[in-house]
């Protein structure tokens, strides 16, 4: 795998944690405990694949190799140590309340990362961030609503936004982290300063679990994994066996 | 023109001019979507700019959402409309910034959507309206103003579910981004 530059890694980061999520989101296909919230979950996949092919399309323009990367060859022809995917998007659904635990703390960190993305000097991130920041302000609407309403629901769906906190909590240390390659970005001037991302990040957390009724846990502890080196869970993998499958079976395959 | 006459700007043809323009946005607002056949491209607003360069004929267009898979079929039709009316190898290129609004439907747009029993995006799309989510939305069937969300999304990512609690009849909402 080519060394990429720290700003087409990020850009992988931002494409390959869009396209995990939304993958996650389509194996609810045919199985959402309710039809509307079948076809809300495939409307944000969907419009999360559509922003994972925006920020591949400008990575695959970066790396420009000879292979003739594009963005399709980002999706289904790199290994899971490649992925720059978030840890906390690649883990399993669990029930609804993992579902939407997870889609939260996602929802939220996209909001505030693109709301900041939208000011930077490189126009192709500005106009990406700015298209997504519309879409995905209605994700973390809904979202957090239903974060609100298991949370604060019945006994029995309390408790498990009680366990799906717990089982995902400490996945969100990568949303809150100081990183020197973005540091780097930023003072180069390819994109703003993130340092109030974690902050911003919290602060939506703190204000929804309060009407959710929900503890907000310890701040969460940097551990071995990580995806800034491709150090995965073992449930990415899995996941891009399934994903992937066919145009690895049958490259270059199309109706 | 003549049914089979190219507009072209090479030696053997006719050269495009300002008039042509014209023509062409005729043509757009023949170009249906694919989702809702009673709004045309121009009626949505994502066509942003009409002109030649290099001899050819090109047409900008912005994608409604990242996700919507009509946006390649709606390029599609547009290249084969102009071909169909004689405008040689139309190129369509895509645009992101500034990102497509509903406020950008125009007024035609908006009473075809109400006619085809979608209800029209209501107000403007500021980010106040955006997070709060609170929206009165008016019954397309019978006028009602007492109607209530049903869900966020609705059958296509651009619109959302409502149900009209006097004439009890479920409608799509095209919300507003």
């Amino acid at each position: 795998m080519t060394k990429y530059d720290e700003l087409t890694e990020f850009l992988l980061r931002l494409g390959d944690s869009a396209l995990i999520q939304a993958q996650r989101l389509c194996e609810w296909t045919g199985r959402a405990p309710a039809l509307e919230e079948e076809m809300g979950m495939m409307n944000v996949g969907l419009d999360l694949v559509g922003q994972a092919r925006n920020w591949y399309e400008y990575a695959a323009e970066r790396i420009n190799d000879d292979t003739d990367t594009d963005a399709d060859t980002l999706a289904f022809r790199r290994d899971e140590r490649a992925f720059r995917n978030l840890l906390l998007v690649e883990q399993p659904n669990g029930d609804f309340a993992v579902t939407m635990t997870k889609q939260f703390f996602y929802d939220a960190w996209q909001f505030h990362l693109l709301t900041m993305l939208k000011g930077a000097n490189d126009e192709r991130i500005a106009a990406i961030a700015a298209k997504s920041l519309k879409e995905v302000t209605y994700h973390l609407r809904r979202s957090s609503q239903w974060v609100e309403r298991l949370g604060d629901g019945t006994e029995e769906s309390h408790q498990r936004m009680e366990k799906a906190v717990d089982a995902v909590w400490r996945f969100t240390f990568e949303l809150v982290e100081k990183n020197d390659a973005e540091l780097a970005l930023s003072e180069s001037g390819n994109i703003p300063a993130l340092t109030e991302l974690p902050g911003k990040w919290l602060a939506t957390v703190n204000e929804v679990f309060a009407k959710a009724t929900l503890t907000v846990p310890d701040a969460p502890n940097t551990f071995y994994l990580s995806a800034r080196t491709g150090m995965h869970s073992e449930h990415l993998g899995t996941l891009l066996a399934e994903m992937q499958f066919l145009q690895r079976a049958y490259p270059d395959a199309s109706w | 023109m003549q049914a089979g006459e190219l507009i072209i700007t090479d030696q053997q043809g006719r050269s495009g001019g300002a008039a042509d323009i014209q023509q062409a946005y005729k043509v757009l607002e023949e170009v249906m979507d694919p989702e809702v056949p009673v709004v045309s491209v121009m009626d949505l607003g994502i066509v942003r700019d009409v002109g030649w360069a290099d001899g050819h004929l090109y047409v900008v267009v912005t994608p409604t959402y990242s996700g919507c898979p009509a946006t390649e079929y709606i390029e599609t039709s547009i290249r084969d409309a102009l071909q169909n009316a004689g405008f040689l190898h139309p190129k369509v290129a895509q645009r992101l910034d500034p990102a497509w609004t509903t406020d950008w439907i125009t007024e035609q747009g908006r009473s075809r959507l109400k006619a085809y029993g979608i209800a029209p995006p209501v107000g403007s799309s500021n980010k106040r309206s955006l997070l709060s989510g609170i929206t009165q939305v008016e019954c397309p069937n019978c006028g009602s103003q007492d109607t209530e969300q049903l869900s966020e999304f609705g059958s296509t990512a651009c619109k959302s579910l409502y149900r009209c609690k006097s004439c009890l009849e479920p409608f799509d909402y095209f919300k507003c981004i």
